[in-house]
């Protein structure tokens, strides 16, 4: 009886098709794959001469960023341009917030716009599970990366990355490094590794670094980075940020690197094929080194465009899970 | 009713279009065909002509224009043209004309590849239930429906023409 | 007004009497429990039969948000909740506006809740001025005024020779001090606990040890101070551990837990929800186990509300940014039935803990039925349902439990004699 049941799941419609975009969790897997397979559809379309489609013409995609991001921003504008929707970016965080206005009354405003689905960055964690539980249904919203909690669309976008270089998730080893403890990509990553069947997901970073209860999630957890990269297929480095040095976390960016930077003797021990992601933007010589970085098995380009595809694939996907409702809610109505 | 089949109507079919592009002057056009039915149909053809060349495959999910009430559902291949489009005469395959909206997509598809020389249209079968004014310039037979029946194409190999009946109209 | 109660089934765990029997009123006070006495003449009879009546439910921990928080809640309405939950003695909380750190707002807040209040109101005085943990409050002249003992919330001293200096003080005029044991440091910005909901959920983590280093500290201050205290709203299994041991080894603290934290845990944070949050945290199954244990066995001797109302837009916003706390107080007695249902604990002991448990924790004169006591008791049917919401009294909807059905209904409460509460349908 107490406590409540789990609500249904918020970013799915009644035939549990996508409506919303706003976490990995819970998604089937069958439901990741076709977001990869629409996606490599859309790569096609990014190759060719005219790079558009009209899936989303006549719709207006309303960039809701409340945390600035220049990379983010742009690939969504991009993706949306070529879904050949209307794209109006707000960057909220200069304007009425810092006047003191609520959340739920900047929602109110925007929803006045007649947009068909935000694009939403917050730096909370559940802030876009907020937005969608207070703005009107048939909005969708797409997670642009809430706070420390997810950031769904890179972690498809590191997916497809890994599916198109490294082939089947069930035979891989993936090891995540760096700032484990306060990265969305990181648990937006495990998630949809986890969810593909990738059967050995490494977490590598120093105790500080690391939230409690990883393991809890089949994830397996190393301090030192030489044991945890060690045959891997796959090496995602995370963003340290400068703050971390604050508060006890780390020493110093140099100590960092000698203990965890990815070098080229580290790369050494992984397996000889292994790629290098990174969601970017890099910080050469505290995570990475330049020669890493720039390396052939270095899919750090790669996963831009890759990820102006996923995210075609996720506004459509959601586009289109949005207006199945629609008919489905109009059909409800007139049977009653 | 006795439904055609398609090992008889391809070399009928082969036939047809030899004359048509003769007729024409269009001397080495490309093949495209929509994907499923229609790339099964094509391949089918090509071989018929002792045709080599490479098969241009086209997926129309991203250009249909019944997004907005039934959404995505893309059986998804990517499309695949292997060759240019501007200034090139094409043969467009599908397997089955009914509102002839799927070849309006495929048509605004190519399209954004580039401008074609003239692109002639090939069905296995035309249902004549047009909804918009498009027909096919070369047809294996035409058949005409009941209101709660449908066709289907299945294959590739081998091929062949299913009725079925739908019962909840 | 002379009341007669027929065929209630009265359970007192003070006197640890459970029996069917018929209770009279007059003037204010229990005059009888049994046979009518002797020219007793009912101006109101009420027919208890099937019902259960117990003291009126003593709660330590209540904010009426008044004076100063006007939008969440007042004297009126929140001790109006407090009786439709079947309290008839509280303690309301310093963190007013201006905070309780002077005679005048104990007098103030006294005066309104004889008023305009359903309920008896035992201040708790503010520890130190302004609730700034660096200088004493007048804690004998707000004793004087009527505070019953003194507490600095989750706000700490600025060093332990202060706190030191602070409990020695009450220790030498037998004052009860209250600690609600948090680190600051080891609490800084978190939200949620340290554990593997916040991990996924990216909530920034409160840890055991922000209440177990806190409470270790605590307890030894009060050992070497000899001061009584009482630690409030405890929510880790290692720190009721903590408090049992330092009980064995003689030392006389008593300790309460919220109601909510014996039912819910941090799963509930799975959908963001902003009604689950609250500070200290919801923890893990294996504390909220724990601590049905303690208060089992009596280490936790008192059950608290800890109600918190808030008005809708203190829980509109996303997690992080909404303030914490659960309205409640109405729900104490269905909860807690909740709890019996369960197999968690029977009922004479949820009922202990709910009256004379936490009236004996603070010395407070209530907590119990006896003749010449006053008629301060509620009757609640264990058969009937509660809808949450569905006759809220509370100023604050903030609760989590809201549309659901609970079991048991509280019938009538009465304070010296007269209803405050009744709900007959």
């Amino acid at each position: 009886m107490i406590p409540p049941a789990p609500k249904c799941p918020l970013q799915l419609n009644d035939q549990g098709r996508l409506r919303h975009f706003l976490s990995l969790d819970g998604l089937p897997r069958s439901m990741l794959t076709e977001i990869l397979d629409t996606a490599d559809s859309f790569l096609e379309v990014g190759a060719r001469a005219v790079k558009k489609v009209p899936l989303l013409r006549g719709m207006t995609v309303c960039n809701v960023f409340f945390e600035n991001s220049t990379r983010t921003r742009t690939t969504f504008e991009l993706a949306a341009k070529r879904l050949s929707a209307d794209v109006i970016t707000l960057n909220v965080s200069t304007s009425s917030t810092s006047k003191g206005e609520t959340l739920t009354d900047t929602l109110r405003t925007l929803e006045a716009m007649a947009a068909d689905m935000f694009v939403v960055r917050h730096a909370e964690s559940g802030a876009a599970h907020f937005i969608a539980e207070h703005v009107t249904p048939n909005v969708a919203i797409i997670n642009g990366g809430d706070g420390r909690h997810a950031h769904p669309t890179q972690g498809m976008l590191d997916m497809l990355t890994i599916r198109r270089h490294k082939g089947d998730f069930e035979k891989l080893k993936v090891a995540i490094v760096g700032d484990i403890l306060h990265s969305r990509v990181a648990r937006s990553n495990m998630i949809a590794l986890k969810t593909l069947g990738c059967p050995d997901i490494r977490v590598i970073a120093p105790k500080t670094l690391l939230p409690v209860g990883l393991e809890q999630y089949g994830v397996n957890v190393y301090t030192d980075v030489n044991e945890g990269l060690k045959d891997v297929d796959v090496i995602i480095m995370l963003r340290l940020q400068r703050e971390r040095m604050q508060g006890g976390l780390l020493p110093s960016e140099g100590e960092f690197y000698r203990l965890y930077g990815l070098s080229e003797q580290r790369l050494a021990l992984a397996h000889p094929e292994a790629i290098v992601l990174h969601p970017g933007p890099i910080n050469r010589g505290v995570e990475i080194d330049s020669l890493v970085a720039d390396c052939p098995r270095s899919m750090i380009l790669n996963q831009v465009t890759y990820g102006i595809a996923i995210r075609m694939a996720v506004l459509s996907l959601t586009m289109s899970g949005q207006n199945e409702q629609r008919q489905l809610d109009a059909e409800k109505q007139e049977s009653l | 009713m006795s439904l055609p089949d398609p090992a008889i109507l391809i070399p009928a079919i082969a036939h047809e279009l030899q004359a048509h592009l003769k007729a024409k002057n269009i001397d080495n056009p490309r093949f495209v065909g929509i994907h499923t039915g229609g790339v099964w149909v094509a391949n089918a053809l090509l071989k018929e002509l002792k045709n080599e060349e490479p098969l241009g495959i086209l997926n129309v999910s991203f250009y249909r224009d019944d997004f907005s009430r039934t959404g995505l559902h893309p059986q998804v291949r990517p499309s695949q043209l292997p060759f240019e489009i501007a200034d090139q005469h094409l043969v467009l395959i599908d397997d089955v004309q009914m509102s002839g909206r799927t070849i309006r997509a495929a048509l605004n598809e190519l399209f954004d590849y580039g401008r074609p020389a003239s692109v002639t249209l090939v069905c296995l079968l035309d249902l004549n239930a047009r909804e918009l004014p498009i027909r096919p310039d070369i047809v294996g037979a035409t058949l005409s429906l009941e209101q709660n029946q449908r066709v289907k194409l299945t294959g590739p190999e081998p091929l062949a023409i299913q009725l079925q009946t739908i019962d909840n109209l | 007004m002379r009341i007669q109660i027929n065929g209630a089934r009265l359970i007192d765990p003070a006197s640890k009497m459970d029996q069917q029997t018929d209770i009279f009123i007059d003037d204010g006070k229990i005059v009888a429990l049994g046979d009518t006495p002797r020219g007793f003449v009912a101006d109101q009879m009420i027919d208890a039969n099937g019902l259960i009546a117990t003291p009126g439910l003593v709660d330590l921990s209540v904010s009426l948000r008044e004076p100063g928080y006007g939008r969440k809640g007042s004297i009126a309405s929140e001790t109006r909740a407090a009786a439709a939950g079947g309290v008839t003695s509280l303690c309301c909380t310093p963190h007013t506006k201006p905070i309780l750190d002077t005679a005048a707002v104990v007098d103030l807040i006294l005066d309104k809740a004889r008023d305009e209040g359903f309920c008896k109101v035992f201040p708790l005085g503010a520890f130190s001025q302004g609730l700034a943990g660096e200088q004493l409050a007048e804690l004998v002249t707000l004793r004087n005024a009527g505070c019953v003992a003194f507490s600095n919330g989750l706000i700490p001293f600025k060093s332990n020779r202060v706190l030191r200096r602070a409990l020695e003080y009450a220790a030498t005029f037998d004052l009860t001090v209250i600690f609600h044991p948090q680190d600051p440091d080891l609490a800084e910005g978190g939200i949620a606990h340290e554990g593997a909901v916040a991990t996924f959920r990216g909530l920034a983590g409160i840890p055991e040890t922000a209440e177990t280093v806190a409470l270790s500290r605590d307890l030894l201050l009060v050992e070497q101070s000899g001061v009584r205290a009482h630690f409030s709203q405890i929510t880790t299994a290692r720190g009721a551990r903590l408090i049992a041991k330092a009980q064995a080894r003689g030392l006389a603290v008593t300790a309460d837990v919220a109601m909510y934290q014996l039912i819910l845990t941090e799963e509930a944070l799975m959908d963001f929800s902003s009604f689950y949050h609250v500070l200290p945290p919801l923890r893990s199954l294996a504390d909220r186990d724990g601590l049905r244990e303690a208060v089992k066995s009596g280490v936790i001797s008192a059950i608290a509300s800890h109600h918190q109302p808030h008005e809708a837009d203190a829980k509109l916003d996303p997690f992080a940014s909404t303030e914490p706390g659960i309205s409640s107080i109405e729900l104490l007695l269905p909860l807690a039935m909740s709890l019996v249902e369960e197999g968690v604990f029977d009922l004479p002991t949820a009922l202990a803990r709910l009256t004379t448990g936490p009236a004996a924790a603070l010395r407070l004169n209530a907590g119990r039925l006896a003749i010449g006591a006053p008629a301060d008791l509620v009757l609640f049917d264990p058969q009937g349902q509660t809808v949450v919401g569905e006759h809220w009294q509370s100023r604050g909807r903030n609760c989590p439990f809201m549309d659901h059905v609970l079991p048991g209904a509280v019938r009538y409460t009465l304070l010296n004699g007269k209803v405050t509460h009744k709900n007959v349908s």
